[in-house]
């Protein structure tokens, strides 16, 4: 056949076509258990990772059964919605919803006698998604640790939010200011802080060359946390009173 | 050994052609010519972009270059068993869906069994498909030639295109960081000295500026680089 003729290109095409699509999706269709299971444990690992439970992905699934003791999807008005799984509710699609019809999970870790809530974070970086998770201590103000990762910030600048000494900068800050509203944490290319021992100015040193990265890492912390604080404060609210009830009882007695 | 001698001989399929030991001076010279006299980032200017996004650190670099490496190994390859079939007319559209196809393969197949190398390279895997040096190669070399000589061509271009990558990323994470493949190399007395990390040789100006002072180099050893007016 004429190699130049419409036809043979049509064929050649064709052919090329069916090939490669059938390929590339038996070799899709074959890997995805594994590629989901991969997702799933690391997922753990990373919530882990926040509360200082530092494991290897195929360990991640025991220690996460017993660390994490609730598993909490919140509504935007603070209250709990039963019908859908938290661990289940995929970030990715969830943040294109409109925020009423968003759910936002919560998990509720324990180490020793330790409480710690953790937040799921998600936004935009420079190139494209960022998101990680947040552990607060049980004051609910106090940052017990963090864990970034992106999809494509470019590395050594804003890929360097996924190192340990960028996340570590942000254990013991305050979410919340002493007014009581939230701040969230602003990682700030001018602080006078670049050792970050100062953990009340609500901020963390940047990376050189990521301000945009900094920037919505910034925004993200702010943005999803905010969808938090009604319940945050429900929450305050009943133990205050829970506290209160138990020292009436303790004076009765 | 006569011409008679060899025709006897049984030649495996790639060999049938050229009938040259296979590693014979000139397919020597299709590994060895990239990495100096036809460098593809230094002589040819080729790469240019990945070569900056991604110096800035070692290990980044060293694993775009083994990735690199067998991308262009078996696309290379492939093209050259399909040369006398590729229609003329579309045949840079063919190369491109062999190359983005090998390249979407091993990003799937890392994902599902080797998960911690997936993560080191996603970003780069989907930046291997926009290298011109990989397009330049199959388009420039592989649909003319044999598999064998086709392959180390594209085994030659890529680790020519690796060694600057990783020269340059040296500098860049050694200079601007003060670490070497993560790890911390300049001791702390120096910082303590005041010496301080040159912040500027993360941001891809001093990138484009290293590869100009390795061509500068390369050209002042190397004679037969050097136009004539």
């Amino acid at each position: 056949m004429d190699r130049d003729s419409n036809s043979y290109t049509f064929l050649f095409s064709t052919i090329m076509v069916i090939v490669v699509a059938s390929t590339l999706a038996f070799t899709a269709s074959v890997l995805k258990e594994k590629q989901n299971e991969n997702v799933r444990k690391e997922k753990m690992q990373n919530i882990l990772s926040t509360i200082g439970v530092l494991t290897d992905r195929d360990g991640a699934e025991k220690l996460y059964k017993i660390h994490i003791i609730e598993e909490i999807t919140l509504k935007k008005d603070g209250k709990t919605d039963d019908k859908i799984k938290a661990f289940s509710i995929d970030l990715k699609k969830e943040i294109k919803k409109p925020v009423e019809m968003q759910r936002f999970p919560l998990y509720v870790a324990s180490v020793k006698e330790f409480k710690y809530y953790i937040f799921p974070l998600r936004g935009s970086g420079l190139w494209d998604a960022i998101w990680g998770y947040l552990a607060l201590e049980e004051d609910m103000k106090t940052i017990k640790g963090v864990v970034f990762d992106h999809k494509a910030e470019t590395a050594g600048l804003g890929a360097e939010i996924t190192q340990e000494w960028f996340q570590d900068s942000f254990k013991g800050e305050k979410i919340i200011d002493v007014n009581g509203s939230l701040v969230g944490i602003s990682v700030s290319k001018v602080n006078n802080d670049p050792k970050g021992l100062d953990k009340q100015d609500h901020e963390v040193d940047a990376i050189s060359g990521a301000t945009i990265t900094g920037d919505g890492l910034s925004d993200m912390i702010y943005e999803r946390l905010s969808n938090y604080m009604i319940y945050l404060k429900n929450n305050k609210l009943n133990k205050k009173q829970n506290l209160e009830i138990d020292s009436i009882m303790i004076s009765l007695n | 050994m006569s011409k008679e001698n060899n025709r006897l001989k049984p030649s495996l399929f790639f060999l049938s052609k050229d009938r040259e030991a296979l590693f014979s001076k000139k397919n020597r010279a299709l590994l060895s010519d990239p990495m100096d006299d036809n460098n593809p980032i230094t002589v040819q200017v080729l790469g240019i972009c990945s070569a900056l996004a991604i110096t800035v650190q070692l290990k980044p670099a060293i694993v775009m270059t083994i990735s690199v490496i067998a991308v262009m190994g078996a696309s290379n390859v492939i093209v050259s068993i399909l040369r006398n079939l590729i229609p003329n007319r579309i045949r840079i559209i063919v190369q491109l869906v062999v190359v983005a196809s090998l390249v979407a393969l091993v990003d799937q197949v890392l994902k599902a069994f080797a998960y911690d190398v997936y993560k080191e390279l996603s970003i780069f895997i989907g930046l291997i498909i926009t290298n011109c040096i990989v397009m330049g190669r199959l388009e420039a070399f592989a649909l003319g030639n044999g598999v064998w000589k086709s392959f180390l061509d594209g085994v030659g271009n890529a680790a020519g295109y690796g060694v600057i990558l990783i020269i340059v990323a040296f500098f860049r994470e050694l200079l601007g960081s003060g670490n070497l493949y993560g790890y911390k190399v300049i001791p702390d007395a120096f910082y303590e000295m005041g010496y301080e990390n040159n912040g500027l040789m993360l941001l891809s100006p001093m990138a484009l500026i290293t590869v100009g002072i390795l061509i500068w180099i390369q050209r002042s050893k190397n004679r037969k680089l050097i136009e004539e007016k």
